[in-house]
This record gives structure tokens, C-alpha cells and sequence, in this order.
């Protein structure tokens, strides 16, 4: 039979590429681990380890409360995290969510900037969108083992890969939100005699909030999906218990572990989705549900 | 001197503007031009003076050029040829810093939609000129409160523009450019999206700030009811050419051509307003 097909591969190269970069910069990375593990993971890991629970639940209480101002909300989340205590998985929650944290400061570090060049050139956007859609379509396992051979096992590959996973959405997002912003009021903005700077910070990153944090809660969804992933590579947390779930066949094991995950995921999305909204709305919805209550 | 003058000032919309030009130059009209080349002229050949502390109308219907011309002023468009002086200083010529120190200190514009940010307090839009050109802020919102309570909103400081009615609104938006304190005021169809009483409210209020402070106001309007009311001088435009400038009473009395004179008719059948 005729083959049609040109034979070649270029997976050689790429083998070559990699190790080079090891071989090269290897040093580099390590440092840059090390750097990262002892200045902001470890220090939040402990922090939140020695906390006592029962304040660790009263912030979230506190601050489920500031956002929403719903009491029943609350209490909802309040005793989602307790469950998650009493299954004993209180630790592991704990590293999970320090994991969390650092990599959603990270994303938000790069994404927002990300976005707002974005918004700004049309050859970067070029650029960019085909980018993240490889970064959101590339199963995870293909960079994950560069990235492993670049950092090693532990937490710092599993930030790096939660981060190149849950990065697209927020910088998308951005970038469609300072788009959105209406041409006249950048027109009537600009006639005042407003700089690029001004005009980025009192017009359009004020009316693009919404979007933005759309996509900061995104990103968090995202990362929380990599929770499982990331303790394959030697991150402790509740993905670790999944794991061990699925290798013993203890079903019930990897289904308390993977509700606590849900739970976490919950949690997350209520406290972040309630600072999105805009104050003012929250306002006028909450004078309207008391002049309801007295009517 | 006057306080604007335009020279000769031609505007194509698009980035071939060179061959349009040369058309232009040969008497080609807009709808020639658009039919030949493809491309939407906004201005032919316009000159004007506008004197200080006159309410210069530009009038003319959709289409015709006036809200582009307006925009020349501030370099929120550039001509692609022709000059403009403002104060005797061409504009054209001005660098970045130039420029937003002319849209800071020397003209500020009211839209037709408004254009407050709705993120902000009534108070804060009516301070947002002074606020960008760095006033202190309790300095900036003393000033913007007294030109609220000035169009009648003081009670409205601590509202924000969607509880405001649209008339309320471009009160707002003419606090804030009067705040600004500039020479200039551009007012892009600001009265247009409101309906009849309140316009004609906002006319009085208009004439009455200007008796006293002597501004110069570039004011566009589609309506001759309201170019006749507040209008020193008025220019018509038609298809980006100006067809007519004079008085309201010259252009009552002797309309240049058939399109002022349709205008003019138009008005007389309707029961007059003022």
C-alpha cells in the first residue's frame, strides 16, 4: 500500500531541548524552589498547621460573612470545613489550601499584568490566544514531566502546573473585561486630560472588576481540579488521601478525601464570587430584602 | 484674536487619505468620494473662528460632520489636514504633555451620553477633572460640591449616576466641566437625549451660568429651536462642509441655501417653544 505519509519525529529534539534546559539552567530551578518553598510555602504551611482550627474556622466565618451577609451562607460553609475536621482530614485540608493560596497569588501576579497587555496590543493578543489555548487544552501529564525534571518532586512543580493550568482563563477574562469597557467613558475620560496610567486604574480596571474576578475564581476552580494531579508529584494534601483512595481500592477512603476537596471548592467560590460583586448592588439587594422583611 | 480658529481643516476617516485628498481638492462632495474610493470623509474644507466668551453653535444633522469637528478641538480626532489655534497656539503641534495640559486646563466637554463612571459618587464625577490634574482631593471635592450645589444637586452628592435621572446626569457632567475651570467648553448634543421640558430647563440653566462667567461654549446641536435659543453666532454644517455662519437672525432672514432654508421652514410650521 502507498503510504502517503512523510515519516518524521520530532520528539528527539524536544528529548534534546529539555535536557539541555536540565543540564543548563537545572541549577537555576532548584534555587528558584527553594527560594519559593522557604519564603512563601512553608512559612504559610506552618502558619496555617499551628493555628488552631477553631480560629481558623471563626476567619472563615468572618469572612464569608463580610462578603456575603448572609447568615445561613455561613453557617453553611462554617460547617462544611468542620466536616471536613471531623473526617480527620483537618491537616491535609490545610496543606491543600496553602498550596491553594501561593498558586492563586501567583496566577493573579502573572495573569492581571497578562491581561492588561493583552487588552492593550492586538499583536500580542495574536500572540497570546493561541498560546492559552495549548496552555488549557495540553493534557496535564505532557508538562508535567519537564517540569518535574526541572523542580523535582514536591509542592513547587505542583504550583508550576496548577499555575500553567489555571492561567488562561484569567488573563482571558481580563483582557474581555477592559475590553468591555464603554468607548465614550474612555472618551469622555481621556477629554479631561487623563494619562494611560489614570486612565488603567481609575476607569478601566474599576469597571472591568467583575470580569476580573470572574476569572480570579476561575483560575481557583481551575487549581483545585490539580489538587489530585499535584499530590502524584509529591504534594501532600487531600489529594494525596484520593490517591491512596485509588491505589489500596478503598473507595470509601478516596470519596470522604475527594468531598473534602469539593467542600474546600465550595468554600473557595462562595468567599471569592461575594467580593466579585459589585458592593454597591449588594447594597441596594440587601436595603430591598429588609424593606420586604417590613412590608 | 480669536479664542478658536480652524483653517482649512480636512478630516478622512481611514489610512488612505492621501488620493482622497486630491479629490477633495477638485470639489468631489462626500457622497462622490464615498461612491469612487470607498472611503467616508468626515470633513471638506472647513474654517471658522470662534471668539472668546461666545456660545458658537454647530448645527447640522446626523452625518454632517459636527460631532468630528468638535472633537478637533481637543485632538480627541486628528484632522488629517488643516490647522487649529486655540488661543493663537497651534494645537497640532503639541506634544503628549502639551496636549493633556490643554484638556486639563483650557477645555473640558460635556457628552450626550454623559460619559460619568458609574463606579463613582456624584460628587466624585463632578471632582474627576480636577482630581486627574491633581488637586488635593478635599480641595477638589470642595470646588465640585459647589458647582453641584451650583446646578442645583447638592442634595444628590453621595448618589451614584444610575440613580440619577438623565437630566440630573448631564447636570452632573456640566458641574464637571465647569469644575475644571477651563476657558473652553465643548458640549458634544449634550442636551439631546432629554426630553423637552427638561432641555429647555437646561437651556435657561445654561444661559443664566453663562450671563455670569463668560465661558466660551462650543455648543452642537442637531435642533435649530435650540441653536436660535443660546447661540451668539451658529455655523451650519452639511456633509462635512460649512454651509452657513452668521447670526440667528441671519440665518433666519437669509438662509445661504436650500438645506438652511428647509431648516428654517421646518421651524416655522412647528408653534414655536421660546
Amino acid at each position: 500500500m502507498p503510504d502517503i505519509f512523510l515519516q518524521f519525529s520530532f520528539a528527539d529534539s524536544i528529548n534534546q531541548f529539555v535536557s539541555w534546559l536540565v543540564r543548563e539552567y537545572g541549577d537555576l530551578f532548584h534555587q528558584l524552589t527553594a527560594v519559593l518553598l522557604s519564603t512563601l510555602l512553608v512559612p504559610l504551611e506552618r502558619a496555617l498547621l499551628a493555628l488552631p482550627p477553631l480560629l481558623v474556622l471563626l476567619i472563615v466565618a468572618g469572612l464569608c460573612y463580610h462578603g456575603t451577609r448572609r447568615k445561613s451562607v455561613t453557617a453553611l460553609m462554617v460547617g462544611g470545613l468542620y466536616l471536613i475536621g471531623c473526617l480527620g482530614l483537618w491537616d491535609k485540608l490545610m496543606q491543600t489550601l496553602a498550596l491553594m493560596v501561593v498558586a492563586t497569588l501567583l496566577t493573579m501576579l502573572i495573569g492581571v499584568p497578562l491581561g492588561i497587555m493583552m487588552s492593550r496590543s492586538q499583536r500580542l493578543r495574536w500572540l497570546l490566544v493561541p498560546v492559552l489555548d495549548v496552555m488549557q487544552t495540553l493534557p496535564t501529564f505532557v508538562y508535567l514531566i519537564p517540569v518535574l525534571m526541572l523542580f523535582g518532586l514536591g509542592k513547587v512543580p505542583a504550583i508550576f502546573a496548577t499555575i500553567i493550568y489555571a492561567l488562561p482563563p484569567l488573563v482571558r477574562l481580563t483582557d474581555l473585561g477592559i475590553r468591555q469597557v464603554d468607548g465614550d467613558l474612555l472618551e469622555a475620560a481621556r477629554s479631561f486630560g487623563t494619562t494611560r496610567w489614570q486612565l488603567l486604574f481609575g476607569v478601566q480596571l474599576p469597571l472591568a472588576r467583575p470580569s476580573i474576578m470572574a476569572g480570579i475564581n476561575q483560575s481557583i476552580m481551575m487549581a483545585l481540579a490539580m489538587v489530585v494531579i499535584a499530590s502524584m508529584i509529591g504534594s501532600r494534601g487531600l489529594g494525596e488521601d484520593v490517591l491512596a483512595g485509588i491505589n489500596n481500592m478503598d473507595m470509601g477512603k478516596g470519596m470522604q478525601a475527594g468531598l473534602a476537596i469539593v467542600i474546600l471548592a465550595i468554600v473557595i467560590d462562595r468567599i471569592s464570587q461575594a467580593y466579585g460583586q459589585d458592593g454597591r448592588l449588594k447594597r441596594t439587594v440587601r436595603q430591598k430584602r429588609k424593606a420586604g422583611v417590613s412590608a | 484674536m480669536s479664542k478658536i480658529e480652524v483653517r482649512h481643516v480636512y478630516k478622512v476617516f481611514g489610512r488612505e487619505s492621501q488620493p482622497v485628498m486630491a479629490l477633495l481638492q477638485q470639489q468631489c462632495s462626500k457622497a462622490e468620494v464615498l461612491a469612487r474610493t470607498g472611503v467616508n470623509v468626515g470633513l471638506i474644507d472647513v474654517s471658522l473662528n470662534i471668539e472668546a466668551g461666545e456660545i458658537f453653535v454647530i448645527m447640522g444633522l446626523s452625518g454632517s460632520g459636527k460631532s468630528t469637528l468638535v472633537r478637533h478641538f481637543n485632538r480627541l480626532i486628528e484632522p488629517s489636514s488643516g490647522q487649529i489655534l486655540v488661543d493663537g497656539e497651534d494645537i497640532l503641534r503639541y506634544d503628549e504633555a502639551q496636549l493633556l495640559a490643554l484638556r486639563r486646563n483650557k477645555i473640558s466637554m460635556v457628552f450626550q451620553g454623559f460619559g460619568l463612571l458609574p463606579h463613582q459618587t456624584v460628587l466624585e464625577n463632578a471632582a474627576y477633572a480636577l482630581l486627574t490634574k491633581g488637586v488635593a482631593r478635599n480641595d477638589a471635592l470642595d470646588q465640585a460640591r459647589q458647582w453641584l450645589d451650583r446646578v442645583g444637586l447638592a442634595a444628590y452628592e453621595d448618589k451614584y449616576p444610575d440613580e440619577l435621572s438623565g437630566g440630573m446626569r448631564q447636570r452632573v457632567g456640566l458641574a464637571r466641566a465647569l469644575a475644571a475651570d477651563t476657558d473652553i467648553i465643548l458640549m458634544d448634543e449634550a442636551f439631546s437625549a432629554l426630553d423637552p421640558l427638561i432641555r429647555s430647563e437646561m437651556q435657561e440653566q445654561l444661559l443664566a451660568l453663562q450671563s455670569g462667567l463668560h465661558k466660551t461654549i462650543v455648543f452642537i446641536t442637531h435642533d435649530l429651536d435650540e441653536a436660535l435659543r443660546i447661540g451668539n453666532r451658529i455655523a451650519i454644517l452639511r456633509d462635512g462642509q460649512l454651509v452657513q455662519l452668521g447670526t440667528p437672525s441671519d440665518i433666519l432672514t437669509r438662509p445661504a441655501d436650500d438645506y438652511v432654508q428647509r431648516f428654517v421652514e421646518k421651524r416655522a410650521v412647528q408653534p414655536l417653544a421660546g
